[in-house]
């Protein structure tokens, strides 16, 4: 599974043990737009940690926090490489 | 120290100086005279007052003006359960529950719905009197059921700056809830220095907060190290322009510092110690993680700072005084200092936080009790141990993590231990807040115990 793909079924995940809809990913679609609040964020990041062993919010390096769903999917990409 | 019914009166010839809402906007000076209260407010004199309401600005203006006249006032959060709320009115001696919305159940006492506008009140300013009302705020405990905190006008505004001059314009807002210290402190120095004070509205989306902030010309706002990650990631932190930034609640990790002095580069960010029980610690304002060792072990220091076994210890004029029940633990230690709790080491000059001594999990400044989550797990007839823990978020700076050990393990299949685990985190979510819920839970197939049969907790 491409890490894209990861991403989108642990927003989906999250969303539904949350008990939050969760509107149609984009890649221009505001993250606060998104139907997540901040502990569901939280929790996603962390099961991302988990299984693509990236933590690209804790790394030493700058990082912007990002703003739009395809952000966030850019920022575990280069994470990656 | 003068009842905030002064400060009230103070307020009336100070025209700005008023609570900003999302729907309404309350000059702190009309509450000499109205009130959100539907019956005379002699009735609440000398009596023991619980606030059970939603709405921050109707409980910010009612509780403000019941001191000097209610013998206690207890802020309650609209979070609680049934089970919760009859717990607190009944440690709280409550007579009274005030109320805005809606109860969830019938109680054993009066209650009192507020009004949705301002209406006159005619024996105000004659109705003060000089009771030293004692104020509760409500903290979460081992067992589940709240933690009754008591504090004076005293010790919660002691240390808070009087009227300044009013040449600098300060308007402050503030991402916590009033009924909270680190909102209570916002809403008391507000009203003390007679500035206007923008609230937030229950459920309100970060990004709409923030145009109101940016409407109102912020120019002070406080919040935890999460609030400010969610302003980040908004994309539309720059919309506001603040002169100073205060974070508090929960430890400020350097990165956060970075981002916020990055995002602001001209606002004073400081970062500080408080606690519902210890009350304000202290501030730091040099952009770095954790607090310089001078702080410790300086007598002279109005908040005197002590580390003993690990954890750092404050005295000060603005501790709690104690916990409100029966069969409760001492607030302030035998050497008049109070544990908070927090283990800090010290490294090249400088104090770091590193997690709590007892297990205590700070979610964006909600602290969950593991022996809590850990009961709910246990009562599953296939647990035979638990062990619940805090585990690092760069987001909310931790989260609840579970390990779970089942009787007889070897019987399960991995799919069975799939549904178990659904089963498992399906019950928390029905019992406990969503913070409080695992947010990761594994098998494992035992748990260390120390020599006096204790599960081995990690220091978070």
């Amino acid at each position: 599974m491409s890490i894209r793909d990861t991403i989108e079924t642990t927003f989906h995940q999250v969303a539904k043990d949350q008990g939050r809809t969760l509107v149609a990913l984009n890649d221009s679609l505001p993250l606060t737009q998104s139907g997540l609040d901040s502990l569901s964020f939280a929790i996603i990041v962390t099961t991302l940690e988990d299984s693509l062993g990236l933590d690209p919010f804790s790394a030493a390096e700058w990082v912007e926090f990002p703003v739009t769903f395809g952000d966030f999917v850019k920022l575990y990409e280069s994470a990656n490489k | 120290m003068r009842s905030l019914w002064t400060a009230l009166v103070d307020a009336q010839g100070v025209p700005a100086a008023s609570l900003i809402g999302r729907d309404r906007t309350v000059p702190i000076g009309d509450l000499t005279t109205h009130s959100f209260l539907p019956v005379d407010i002699a009735q609440m004199t000398d009596r023991s007052v619980l606030f059970y309401t939603s709405d921050h600005l109707l409980t910010a203006a009612t509780a403000m003006q019941l001191d000097g006249i209610a013998r206690r006032i207890t802020l309650a959060t609209a979070d609680l359960t049934s089970e919760q709320l009859l717990s607190v009115v009944k440690t709280a001696e409550a007579q009274l529950v005030i109320f805005d919305t809606q109860l969830l159940s019938e109680l054993p006492v009066a209650t009192i719905k507020l009004l949705e506008k301002l209406a006159p009140q005619v024996n105000l300013p004659t109705t003060q009197k000089n009771i030293d009302t004692e104020w509760v705020l409500l903290t979460s405990g081992t067992s589940g059921l709240p933690k009754l905190v008591s504090h004076s006008v005293e010790s919660l505004a002691g240390g808070l700056p009087a009227r300044r001059d009013h040449t600098e314009v300060v308007i402050w807002s503030t991402f916590y809830d009033v009924r909270r210290y680190g909102g209570l402190q916002i809403l008391l120095r507000a009203l003390i220095s007679q500035t206007p004070l923008v609230l937030t509205s229950p459920h309100e989306p970060t990004h709409s907060f923030l145009s109101r902030v940016s409407t109102h010309q912020v120019t002070h706002i406080s919040g935890t190290p999460s609030h400010w990650r969610g302003v980040l990631m908004t994309g539309q932190a720059r919309v506001i322009s603040p002169h100073y930034i205060r974070l508090s609640g929960e430890i400020a990790d350097q990165s956060i510092l970075d981002h916020l002095k990055a995002t602001f580069p001209k606002a004073a960010i400081s970062h500080a110690f408080a606690s519902t029980e210890a009350g304000v610690g202290f501030e730091v304002t040099d952009g770095l993680a954790g607090f310089p060792m001078e702080y410790v072990n300086d007598p002279h220091r109005p908040v005197e700072l002590r580390v003993v076994d690990g954890t750092l210890r404050i005295k000060s004029q603005r501790n709690a005084r104690h916990y409100l029940g029966q069969d409760t633990e001492a607030i302030i230690g035998a050497d008049s200092f109070v544990d908070t709790g927090d283990l800090v080491e010290l490294l090249d000059g400088r104090y770091h936080f590193r997690g709590r001594k007892t297990g205590v999990i700070n979610i964006g400044g909600l602290k969950v009790h593991p022996e809590e989550v850990e009961a709910l797990l246990n009562k599953d007839p296939r647990v035979h141990l638990s062990l619940v823990y805090s585990r690092k978020s760069p987001i909310v700076g931790a989260l609840v993590a579970a390990d779970v050990v089942l009787k007889d393990s070897s019987q399960y299949s991995p799919t069975d231990e799939l549904a178990i685990k659904d089963e498992l985190l399906a019950r928390c979510r029905d019992t406990l807040a969503p913070h409080k819920v695992p947010a990761v839970m594994r098998f494992v197939p035992q748990l260390a115990v120390n020599p006096t049969g204790k599960l081995v907790r990690p220091h978070a």
